[in-house]
């Protein structure tokens, strides 16, 4: 991303948030029973929004480096997954924030919560092995594994807890997926989930952007080292 | 050569070398047997607690001596770098994988036999009326355990810390998969015992779509 | 020149005919992160060629030996294989072989020894007669055994082998299914003078037979005799080929002068 766009871009997604910040304090009706606290939803639902569609653009980022060997594939995936397991922290704390003092209870282990962290651990686990693997063409190529697999993962953890809930039946603690939703309060949400994700994208295209500049480093360093080695040319039996 | 006629040459060759070293079934059956233990020494199950706790003890046990019996597939390798050997061979590396998959499922069940009985007495389980589905739970379970955590021992073989990196990666994924067996095990240990079909079609599917992604990535595990 | 419709891969033993391999690197380049091994390497080696690859340490002759094994893939480029065939009454040009193919006439002598410590001469030898579908397993087990003078030591672990006899037991799994393209990395490491004598009598044999021989290797070696063809790598890149032609000598003479 130029410079030309950059700066407009990051002044448009800081007025975005501004607007839903504003939207989710002032504009937002208030909550019948839980009041000021439930305001935290406007964040904590998009956060969780911004980190899973970030989590598909890195599954997508895998795949597309298995395939095709370009690095700007890995570049994406490694800068997707960072942004993927901030969002998801965010979301992993404003969730019992909100939890504790309206439904009594910091955590359950209800499908979307359960998922939620699991997906977090994998990403985090994906990020450490990343560290670990020195070789750039192997980090690549093994990372990218790594997270095909934890990507698969996902709706097969999501399915195990469903199947245990239906089998355990748990007092239902968090408000249902299904619980409505008063059309105001859904007019904001859906500014904030916007502007969210339009501030995820800013930082993954940042962060998209350090790794090929970082990339652009390497090249231009082994570059200059080559250069007082140059190898006498090629003299093949024919010329001589 | 067929993948399924190599995949049986390694997997001997893994047999082999494992029933002349003894090194991993010893540690495994040891390891797992001192998280048995353990568990007793923390809880002191009644009989009602034994059985609503022992099946996620036991395959809790399970999860964590064989995720550190897998670090050896590949690790063990490395030394004459003799996968370098099976891969010059005229065999696809599916059949490297597979056999390899192969010999780390038997060796955890050859564990988990032993393992079981000697569980199902420490905490008075009913085991033997359904010794044959409990046979089949853990041989699902103990499928999808090794299927992805032979991946992971190939891809964290190349990683530093390697043999902490192994579970790290191996437990979230195998999260599901903990679930359902301890379920479906459970569901056996029952007053009513029977098999739960739900969750045994969940372990199939699970060993299944963990099985196929090997298949598909097995070329990238393996090249340099 | 005439074309076979398919080129038969086979070994020897089998249909009394004998194929050789020739490889060819085209425009090969291999980087490993920000490390250049190989560049833009273009190498053409006909079949029945016994070419010889010198150059410094870290030149990338080790590379280039790993990419004709198949067991490393190039960065950029392509690594060929052709198939010759060789009988009583005909000899046909090389046609190409798929990949998959060449593993099987392919034998290489490494850095590593290749071999399992905790299995016997025999079992290691019998695992790879396995891997490569040899039907005559029995038999070419115990002519590698007599032929690396381990015949006694058929049962013993190799991990109580010395050096020595590790490195023959490695030459000998390297041979046996009698390989069209042989791969040598300094093999002359760890043998003894018997065995440099046993090493230099098999690659003669292998060269009388029509094997294809890429072996890397200092310049005072003894093998560098059995050698038709020289090629010099320096810092990743091919800087002289003697071809096919009789440069060779007066190629060698300079390098043994100049060490």
């Amino acid at each position: 991303m130029t410079m030309k766009l950059r700066i407009p871009g990051t002044v448009l997604v800081a007025l975005l948030m501004f607007a839903a910040g504003y939207a989710a304090l002032f504009v937002a009706p208030d909550e019948r029973t839980m009041h000021e606290i439930q305001r935290i939803f406007y964040f904590h639902v998009p956060s969780w929004s911004a980190s899973f569609t970030a989590f598909f653009i890195a599954f997508l980022a895998n795949i597309g480096y298995l395939v095709t060997r370009r690095a700007r594939w890995d570049w994406l995936g490694v800068s997707a997954a960072e942004v993927g397991v901030v969002a998801c922290t965010i979301g992993l704390i404003t969730g019992p924030l909100w939890a504790k003092p309206v439904w009594g209870v910091w955590w359950t282990w209800d499908a979307r919560l359960t998922t939620t962290f699991i997906l977090w651990l994998l990403y985090i686990a994906y990020l450490l092995l990343r560290g670990l693997i020195e070789e750039p063409g192997r980090r690549a190529t093994l990372s990218a594994v790594f997270g095909i697999f934890a990507f698969l993962d996902v709706p097969l953890v999501y399915l195990s807890n469903r199947l245990w809930r239906t089998q355990h039946p748990q007092p239902v603690v968090f408000g249902g997926p299904g619980s409505g939703l008063d059309p105001t309060m859904g007019k904001v949400l859906g500014l904030s989930i916007f502007a969210v994700l339009c501030l995820m994208l800013l930082v993954l295209i940042d962060r998209y952007r350090l790794e090929s500049l970082r990339d652009e480093i390497n090249e231009l360093r082994q570059d200059a080292e080559r250069e007082p080695r140059e190898s006498p040319p090629v003299r093949a039996a024919s010329e001589r | 050569m067929s993948t399924a006629r190599a995949a049986s040459i390694i997997l001997a060759k893994e047999l082999r070398l494992e029933l002349r070293t003894r090194e991993l079934l010893n540690a495994t059956l040891i390891f797992a047997l001192i998280v048995i233990v353990m568990f007793s020494y923390a809880f002191d199950p009644t009989s009602a607690e034994s059985r609503r706790y022992g099946p996620g003890l036991l395959w809790i046990a399970f999860l964590f001596a064989g995720s550190l019996m897998l670090h050896p597939s590949f690790a063990r390798e490395q030394s004459n770098e003799t996968l370098d050997a099976l891969r010059l061979a005229p065999i696809s590396n599916f059949a490297i994988l597979l056999g390899k998959m192969a010999a780390n499922f038997i060796f955890l069940a050859a564990a988990e036999l032993v393992l079981v009985p000697i569980f199902a007495v420490l905490y008075n389980l009913p085991v033997a009326s359904v010794a044959g589905r409990l046979v089949l739970v853990l041989a699902l379970g103990t499928a999808g355990l090794v299927v992805a955590g032979t991946v992971f021992a190939a891809i964290t073989a190349h990683s530093r810390m390697r043999e902490l990196m192994l579970p790290l990666l191996l437990l979230p994924v195998l999260a599901p998969l903990l679930v359902a067996a301890v379920e479906a095990t459970a569901s056996l240990l029952n007053d009513a015992p029977a098999l739960d079909r739900s969750w045994v079609a969940f372990l199939a599917a699970f060993d299944i779509v963990f099985m196929t992604a090997s298949w598909l990535v097995c070329d990238f595990l393996l090249e340099e | 020149m005439p074309a076979e419709a398919s080129a038969p891969v086979s070994s020897a033993a089998s249909t009394g005919s004998f194929c050789s391999l020739g490889v060819s690197f085209e425009g090969v380049q291999k980087s490993f992160g920000p490390v250049f091994a190989l560049r833009g390497v273009t190498l053409r080696i006909r079949a029945g060629e016994f070419v010889v690859l010198l150059g410094p340490n870290g030149a990338g002759k080790t590379t280039l030996l790993r990419l004709a094994a198949l067991l490393v893939t190039p960065s950029r480029g392509t690594v060929r294989f052709s198939a010759a065939t060789r009988s009583v009454d005909a000899q046909s040009s090389g046609d190409s072989i798929p990949q998959e193919a060449a593993k099987r006439l392919i034998g290489v002598i490494g850095h590593s020894t290749l071999l399992y410590e905790d299995l016997t001469a025999s079992e290691n030898l019998r695992l790879f007669a396995r891997l490569y579908g040899l039907e005559d397993r029995d038999a070419r087990i115990s002519a590698a055994l007599d032929a690396c003078g381990l015949p006694s030591r058929a049962n013993a672990l190799v991990r109580t082998f010395s050096r020595g006899m590790r490195q023959r037991l490695a030459i000998a799994r390297a041979l046996l299914h009698d390989p069209s393209l042989l791969l040598l990395d300094e093999p002359a490491t760890g043998l003894d003078r018997q065995g440099l004598a046993w090493l230099t009598e098999r690659l003669s044999g292998l060269r009388g037979q029509g094997s294809t021989v890429i072996m890397s290797t200092h310049a005072r070696s003894e093998s560098l005799d059995l050698a038709t063809r020289a090629v010099v790598l320096v810092g990743g890149r091919l800087v002289e080929d003697t071809g096919a032609d009789g440069k060779l000598a007066a190629l060698l003479d300079r390098l043994r002068s100049e060490n």
